[in-house]
């Protein structure tokens, strides 16, 4: 989807403002938000894709208008109506419904305090051959698709150098929509500044993507 | 008379974009206004509603009070670039764990520790030479090497920050105060899937007779992700 969060290559977004001694929450309830979110997590009703794309699909004006933290929240509160764990009355009341069956926590303290990092797919699997390989010229497919992508429109149509496979992983476009995990090769290429911002860029700086299969197509250039 | 038409016409254009786009250039006090009157389900502030759903989900068993404690208490004060300063800091004095750092980082980040969080596999470090300067961002998101550097910083997670760095890197740097010369190569690593990079910086000038606990109270966070180098204390620190 042709976002507002596909912001790379925007000009005016103004500066870069650094806060000194920034806390790693600015309020206790971005640091509920925070947790929620990952607790939450722990039932497998969505996965990494599918949340990132809840945030994608906020509203552009909202987008660009709420704080960081701000866009998790409103997120997380479509996710929980729309993946069935809470009704919209519920939401609304901040109450149970009457009668409803009360779960038990999947997340619980013993396990938040050993934290492992998000899941993602082995990368190793001989069993997925690369469709293309180190050192390779390839360019990235020009395509627009209406749900979740990871290929920035600023790429689209670029001609880079593979420099890294990565080895295997999911592919979000399929596995956001659990369309299937699509697995494959994941790839480190390297696009000039002057291929992808044209001639007044400086000719010695690149910007490197990483790149599903999917998202690229050979080339004779 | 005209200013009412001209509220009237912004309305409309508000209750399009709620489901289109294009409405960024609405100014926001126009949009937070009229906000409420097209979602009233649940209060506006972010500290009521975020109270209200935790509440509920603890009612309903979907989440545990001590876990959602336990999580902050490890962001807020276990997870952060103290770790990603010692794996730093450990490269600059062993040739050897820099080698490995730089072919397998979730090893050799591993072989350090990061107390009770796990690396993440798809770790990558970069290393920063007088001729070539890496620089991190997701201009997608957010993601972010946050099991050695923590929960990102603000200015990471910014929109400026975000559209800036691929198309404008030195600029970006610039107004971080780190004028690189032209003939450095800038290298961007925009995090578009699941790989997660962070810089190793240069070591500083003058730093030859630190130990390794010295050296990493020198790292930065900010370093770690390229946006500046790492420098010795002021007034020359210790010789």
């Amino acid at each position: 989807m042709n976002g507002v969060h596909d912001m790379g290559g925007m000009q005016c977004m103004g500066p870069v403002h650094h806060e000194a001694n920034e806390p790693v929450f600015h309020s206790v309830w971005e640091g509920r938000v925070y947790a929620i979110n990952r607790a939450l997590g722990a039932w497998h009703k969505w996965n990494l894709d599918a949340w990132r794309y809840d945030i994608e699909l906020l509203p552009p004006p909202d987008y660009l208008r709420m704080s960081y933290y701000e866009k998790w929240l409103a997120a997380l509160e479509n996710r929980v109506v729309k993946y069935g764990m809470v009704t919209k009355e519920e939401l609304a009341s901040g109450k149970p419904a009457p009668g409803s069956a009360k779960a038990t926590p999947v997340f619980t303290e013993a396990m938040a305090r050993v934290l492992q990092p998000r899941i993602t797919a082995p990368s190793n699997d001989p069993s997925v051959a690369p469709l293309f390989q180190v050192g390779e010229r390839v360019r990235a497919r020009n395509i627009n698709p209406l749900g979740h992508t990871r290929l920035p429109r600023y790429a689209r149509g670029k001609t880079g150098k593979i420099v890294l496979d990565h080895g295997v992983f999911l592919f979000p476009d399929t596995n956001s929509q659990f369309l299937g995990e699509k697995r494959q090769h994941v790839y480190s290429v390297q696009f000039t500044a002057r291929e992808l911002w044209g001639e007044n860029a400086s000719p010695k700086d690149s910007v490197y993507l990483d790149m599903w299969d999917d998202y690229l197509e050979h080339t004779r250039s | 008379m005209a200013d009412d038409k001209t509220t009237m016409d912004r309305r409309g254009f508000l209750k399009r974009a709620a489901t289109g786009a294009m409405a960024a250039a609405v100014p926001s006090s126009v949009h937070s206004q009229h906000h409420d009157h097209d979602h009233q389900v649940v209060p506006s502030d972010p500290a009521l509603r975020t109270k209200a759903l935790e509440s509920l989900l603890v009612e309903k068993g979907l989440v545990d009070q001590a876990a959602l404690d336990a999580l902050i208490d490890t962001f807020e004060h276990k997870v952060g670039p103290r770790s990603g300063a010692k794996v730093v800091a450990r490269a600059w004095v062993d040739p050897k764990y820099k080698a490995r750092l730089l072919s397998d980082a979730a090893s050799a980040i591993a072989e350090i520790g990061l107390g009770n969080v796990a690396v993440g596999d798809h770790t990558l470090v970069l290393e920063n030479t007088p001729k070539v300067h890496n620089l991190v961002v997701c201009t997608l998101c957010s993601c972010y090497p946050w099991s050695v550097l923590g929960l990102p910083p603000m200015w990471y997670k910014s929109t400026a920050y975000r559209s800036r760095a691929v198309i404008d890197p030195r600029g970006v740097l610039r107004e971080f105060g780190l004028q690189l010369d032209e003939d450095v190569e800038v290298r961007v690593w925009d995090s578009t899937a699941e790989l997660r990079y962070f810089v190793l910086p240069e070591r500083p000038a003058g730093s030859e007779n630190m130990s390794e606990t010295e050296l990493a109270e020198l790292v930065t966070r900010d370093a770690m992700v390229g946006v500046a180098k790492v420098s010795m204390p002021a007034g020359g620190g210790k010789a």
